[in-house]
């Protein structure tokens, strides 16, 4: 398949999924509260939050398994209201892949087709299809619980992907697997979805999946969206305290803003300069800041701290630097030549996109 | 393959109870049932010929045992009698079993489907029947069934029928007798088998397209087939033989097995051809038994 032609410039204008002011309670409980967002034809798109979040909910909304109090589900120019899950021409693979037991590999995966009704070369053309691109050939007679547990997921990406569908829903795909095979699988996942061209959106509380998988990010918390942007903005440029503590590690320095000649945050270490402030003068502030862009050095202009210990990470080690008696700063760096009750000082980035409102 | 775990001593006790009295209480008066088959009859208390008696010794057993013989089985096949009611037998339990089958299947889904806090309850009044006893239960059939009984009664009442159906001491009252004193045991194994499938799994078919009925045809069904084993062979073996209920809710044409057999031990005196009829019928039930099993999951294929 040829993922160019299934970006058309022309229908990229129109979103394939159009998701508007969708609400949804369980009794009290708000899981989901005015969401709003649109998905391209061919994106991948990730919905992070903690659990409790409502990503789930938003998910089995789209699916059908869950009917929305209020607001609009649009696929394709199509409203979505009250068509049952099996007419939806989305699928989705399930957290706990819910593979039929008592079927076989093959089966699974033409369960779908089989429901349509067609004719019998072309299931199994389609199904061997999914089969080479999932790497299953070998295992289609075999039944599910003869498999491990990074075949079962492949089974049943290849049987939610077998229809067609035009958006594909995944319930943390990656969740069951162990480490080592989860990178190889999200290479694996975003290959295919390359090839087939068929607009993912997952649901996932980790943010490296989401970061290295989606082309776009809508970060949730208590039924909210956050923010949406791509991976790199929401990690460079954080809408919300929130967002910057949950996707990544960071530092947040609270303190208080002064203009003057140029915008600074005063803290109890000292100020540090802002590169691009709305709030007024004396507001409260907290700025996030990454470890690894603070620049530790033995010596020079900044502002000086005492190492209270480190740890090495292979590609760097990772600093706690104390800068005041109620503040420690995280700091990533490269040079290793550091030693505990060290003096150093640290260097902070011109650009400071990530300073939130007290009340953020 | 894992080997084989050994059994302590504890275990071993503990297995070796049931085993026991399986052996005493089971095998060994299945073994005297054999044995009496294959004895001839005589007018005498009991009225067949002894094997052993302590006055003959060792020497007399041999004796004893050239008197075996095949006689009593073959009465069971060249009387048509004996043929005819197992046939009948047979056949009322196939179609009691199919009814029963189809009477508690969209129940047990209805309970499994039911909210987890009602199934309890659910299931208490599914058991309730067993808080009286089994003879009152079939004797209330009478009741209802006889020709100016209440279900008669009130179709006419109606104005449905002029004159009554007749339903009692019939094949249809004693297979409506059968379907009601079983139900609870087709009931409980498919209940069982349904409340354990994973909802996720209709999620997913009806995710790829299948309609409720579909769902229903492909993914429940296939996936309660241990429970629906279970409760056919739960309901079909005892109904076979059963006894009681042709007896209250029979008539002449519902000549079944167990009614046969007890005849012929307590009115005729017969022990040796009652007893053959009971061996061959427990050949014919052994039968479907291994069928049945055969159709399980092979346990190698099916670990979880």
């Amino acid at each position: 398949m040829n993922a160019g032609s299934a970006i058309d410039p022309a229908m990229d204008m129109k979103p394939l999924l159009s998701i508007r002011h969708i609400c949804k309670n369980y009794g009290d409980t708000t899981a989901l509260d005015d969401v709003s967002l649109t998905i391209a034809r061919g994106e991948f798109f990730a919905l992070l939050g903690p659990s409790g979040c409502g990503k789930t909910t938003l998910m089995r909304c789209i699916a059908g398994f869950e009917t929305p109090d209020a607001g609009q589900l649009v696929l394709d120019g199509c409203d979505l209201a009250g068509m049952p899950p099996y007419r939806r021409p989305v699928n989705m693979m399930f957290q706990s892949y819910a593979l039929f037991p008592h079927l076989n590999v093959y089966e699974n995966v033409a369960f779908g087709l089989r429901r349509k009704g067609l004719a019998k070369d072309v299931i199994e053309a389609r199904v061997s299809e999914l089969l080479r691109l999932t790497q299953l050939i070998p295992y289609g007679a075999r039944r599910i619980n003869e498999l491990s547990g990074g075949q079962r997921q492949r089974v049943a990406l290849a049987r939610a992907l077998a229809p067609g569908p035009t958006l594909l829903l995944l319930d943390e795909p990656l969740g069951a697997l162990d480490r080592k095979l989860r990178e190889e699988t999200q290479f694996h996942l975003k290959q295919i979805q390359r090839e087939t061209g068929t607009s993912f959106m997952i649901v996932t509380h980790d943010q490296d999946e989401a970061l290295a998988l989606a082309d776009r990010v809508a970060v949730m918390r208590a039924g909210r969206i956050e923010q949406i942007a791509s991976p790199n903005d929401i990690y460079d440029r954080p809408a919300s305290r929130f967002v910057a503590g949950f996707v990544g590690d960071t530092n947040f320095i609270d303190g208080v803003v002064h203009h003057q000649s140029a915008a600074h945050l005063v803290t109890d270490f000292g100020a540090i300069t802002l590169s691009d402030c709305q709030l007024a003068d004396g507001a409260g502030a907290t700025l996030s800041i990454r470890p690894e862009d603070i620049l530790a050095r033995h010596e020079g202009a900044g502002i000086a701290g005492v190492v209270e210990d480190f740890v090495f990470r292979g590609d760097n080690t990772l600093l706690r630097v104390r800068v005041s008696d109620a503040m420690t700063l995280r700091v990533a760096t490269w040079d290793s030549r550091f030693a505990v009750g060290e003096r150093v000082v640290l260097q902070f980035p011109a650009e400071t996109p990530a300073l939130f409102a007290e009340s953020a | 393959m894992k080997e084989a775990p050994r059994l302590t001593r504890g275990q071993l006790l503990v297995l070796l109870a049931p085993y026991l009295w399986i052996g005493a209480f089971l095998l060994a008066p299945l073994l005297l049932i054999l044995k009496i088959s294959l004895s001839q009859s005589v007018l005498a208390r009991p009225p067949y010929r002894p094997l052993f008696e302590l006055a003959d010794g060792i020497a007399g057993l041999w004796s004893k045992a050239q008197t075996l013989t095949l006689d009593a089985y073959r009465t069971l096949f060249t009387d048509s009698l004996y043929l005819d009611a197992y046939i009948s037998s047979l056949t009322i339990a196939a179609i009691a079993t199919l009814v029963t089958l189809l009477v508690a299947y969209p129940f047990a889904l209805a309970m499994a489907r039911a909210p987890a806090n009602w199934r309890p309850f659910l299931i208490g009044l599914a058991a309730a029947p067993f808080w009286t006893s089994f003879l009152i239960r079939v004797y209330a059939w009478i009741a209802l069934l006889k020709d100016e009984g209440l279900i008669n009664k009130a179709l006419i009442a109606l104005g449905m029928i002029d004159t009554p159906i007749e339903m009692f001491a019939t094949r249809f009252a004693v297979i409506v007798g059968i379907v009601y004193s079983y139900l609870p045991f087709m009931l409980l194994p498919i209940y069982a088998a349904l409340e354990r499938q994973d909802p996720t799994l209709r999620e997913a078919s009806a995710d790829l397209g299948a309609s409720p009925f579909e769902t229903f045809l492909r993914v429940t069904l296939p996936l309660s087939r241990e429970g629906v084993i279970a409760g056919v062979l739960l309901v079909f073996i005892p109904a076979v033989g059963e006894f009681v209920i042709p007896d209250l809710l029979g008539g002449s044409d519902t000549l079944m097995i167990g009614r046969t057999l007890w005849n012929d031990f307590f009115a005729n005196h017969d022990w040796p051809t009652a007893s053959a009829a009971a061996v061959v019928l427990l050949a014919l039930l052994i039968a479907p038994l291994v069928a049945l099993e055969r159709l399980r999951y092979d346990p190698k294929k099916d670990g979880s």
